[in-house]
């Protein structure tokens, strides 16, 4: 790659700013479990289109100043486990990936269905 | 033949979206039994915006536009913080002096933050010439806001790489002209409001969150240090905070009338730190030259006045961002409002919302 190309796409590749832990779907629920017993808070859950059909969705956690990442990845039409039966609060943020990207959460303690944002499109951020 | 009255006195009355002490939409369900609530089910998304979604249209420099147009009152501090994150992916090093106006701004915003919610509270308790006295009182703000940016609520002088406006020494002096005044002033008022018998009866002991459910809930800004939890994100020293003396300020009652408290203290505490910034306002550029577009991921965390705000930001090499988020203090602090209202009496409902400082604007972001 040129110099001038490197440029154009911000320079370097350089190391990763954020501390991010990438895990497995299917892990999503042990691994909060255990963040959770060592009293750690939900900040916030965010999902990303990261592609025609991929979808990613990152959970901060925060312990005074700390914080701390997880990630996981999703195909068009996977759902993943609400993690409200750990963290209460995650209720309004699954909620809101469910109405803004159409992911689908299981096991949601409030499930607004649908209908925490009245958007005029049907999951507007797909 | 015997007639259950209990089951006879549950109601579910509607709060909201239309409320006279309601700025903006913001629905509850308040399932009341006789006149106590048991229960309130939270219900936004009135006015969603999907600014978010904005970063497809628009270019990684134009957008700082569009993040502080997410509210009127914290409008600075959300360009801010998404100036911060793309500095940080781009590993730009702005110039002190764009760090300490950037800190002296955000601090003005605090007090025309707090003195707009004290005026509203008060206007919530029926106390009209108070909430006219706050409101004239912020005005003196906002004309320091415009005559140091051009505008009152909407500043624009954010870019990635510094500033687009700098200040003169006259607009300074001026700054520390008006702050003496001011404080004078505010002390008159938010004495009477401290001390008025009405506001400590419907106040004090009223919707009290405990330090334990407030970090549970995920809590933050004032309504967290209300209940004695001690943490602001300006103790991590983003801008210039690293190099300005101050502590949170926190109460440990956790009632409607610690959050009030925290908040006047807080007031004060933002001039301070306004007369600190100018004190050791360094000289130079306000800001770097940037080249070349964004490429990876970071979140930023900043003190708004309203309490923690997160900006995520994911870039891909082009002009255009993957994902902008903003997690406002208000979408934080519902859970613990629900928390705080079960058990209240209805006619406390909304003065207790007021408490939070609740912005929907933010929240539909």
């Amino acid at each position: 790659m040129s110099e001038q190309e490197k440029k154009a796409q911000g320079g370097e590749k350089k190391e990763p700013l954020m501390d991010i832990k990438e895990i497995e779907k299917d892990t999503l629920l042990d691994e909060v479990t255990r963040i959770s017993f060592d009293n750690w808070r939900l900040i916030q859950i965010c999902a990303t289109k990261v592609g025609e059909e991929k979808y990613e969705i990152l959970y901060t956690f925060g312990k005074g100043y700390q914080w701390k990442n997880l990630r996981i990845h999703l195909s068009k039409g996977e759902s993943v486990s609400s993690i409200t039966s750990i963290y209460e609060v995650a209720y309004l943020y699954e909620n809101e990936i469910h109405d803004l990207y159409g992911i689908g959460i299981d096991m949601l303690n409030y499930d607004f269905g649908g209908k925490l944002f009245r958007t005029g499109v049907q999951y507007p951020f797909a | 033949m015997a007639v259950n009255n209990n089951a006879k006195k549950i109601s579910v009355v509607p709060f909201g979206p239309q409320h006279p002490v309601l700025p903006e939409p913001i629905h509850l369900d308040l399932v009341l039994k006789d006149e106590k609530v048991v229960y309130a089910l939270p219900s936004i998304g009135f006015v969603h915006r999907g600014l978010e979604k904005l970063v497809e249209k628009r270019d990684y420099e134009q957008f700082v536009l569009i993040a502080e147009r997410t509210c009127g009152i914290c409008s600075f501090g959300h360009g801010m913080g998404y100036v911060e994150a793309i500095e940080k992916i781009m590993n730009l090093d702005i110039p002190p002096r764009a760090k300490f106006l950037r800190t002296m701004w955000a601090e003005l915003a605090r007090m025309h933050n707090h003195l707009m919610w004290l005026g509203l509270q008060a206007d919530a308790f029926g106390f009209e010439s108070l909430f006219m006295e706050c409101w004239r009182l912020r005005e003196k703000v906002l004309d320091m806001l415009e005559l140091t940016t051009g505008g009152r609520v909407i500043f624009s002088v954010n870019k990635v790489g510094g500033l687009r406006k700098d200040v003169t020494p006259e607009m300074l002096e001026q700054i520390l002209k008006t702050l003496d005044g001011l404080e004078k002033e505010c002390r008159v008022v938010t004495d009477t409001f401290l001390g008025d018998p009405d506001v400590l009866s419907r106040m004090k002991g009223v919707g009290v969150l405990t330090p334990g459910r407030a970090e549970e809930l995920g809590c933050c800004g004032p309504f967290l240090r209300a209940s004695g939890v001690k943490r602001d994100c300006r103790q991590l020293g983003y801008e210039a905070y690293g190099e300005l003396k101050f502590e949170p300020i926190v109460s440990y009652d956790g009632d409607c009338y610690a959050r009030c408290l925290v908040r006047i203290e807080e007031l004060y505490q933002s001039m301070d730190l306004v007369r600190q910034c100018i004190a050791k306002m360094p000289g130079g550029d306000i800001a770097v030259k940037v080249t070349g577009n964004p490429n990876g991921e970071y979140m930023v965390r900043i003190e708004q006045p309203r309490g923690e705000a997160l900006y995520y930001v994911k870039a891909n090499g082009t002009r255009y961002l993957t994902r902008y988020r903003n997690r406002t203090p208000t979408y934080a602090n519902i859970p613990g409002l629900i928390e705080t209202i079960k058990g209240a009496e209805l006619a406390d409902v909304a003065m207790m919302i007021l408490t939070i400082d609740p912005c929907i604007s933010c929240t539909e972001r």
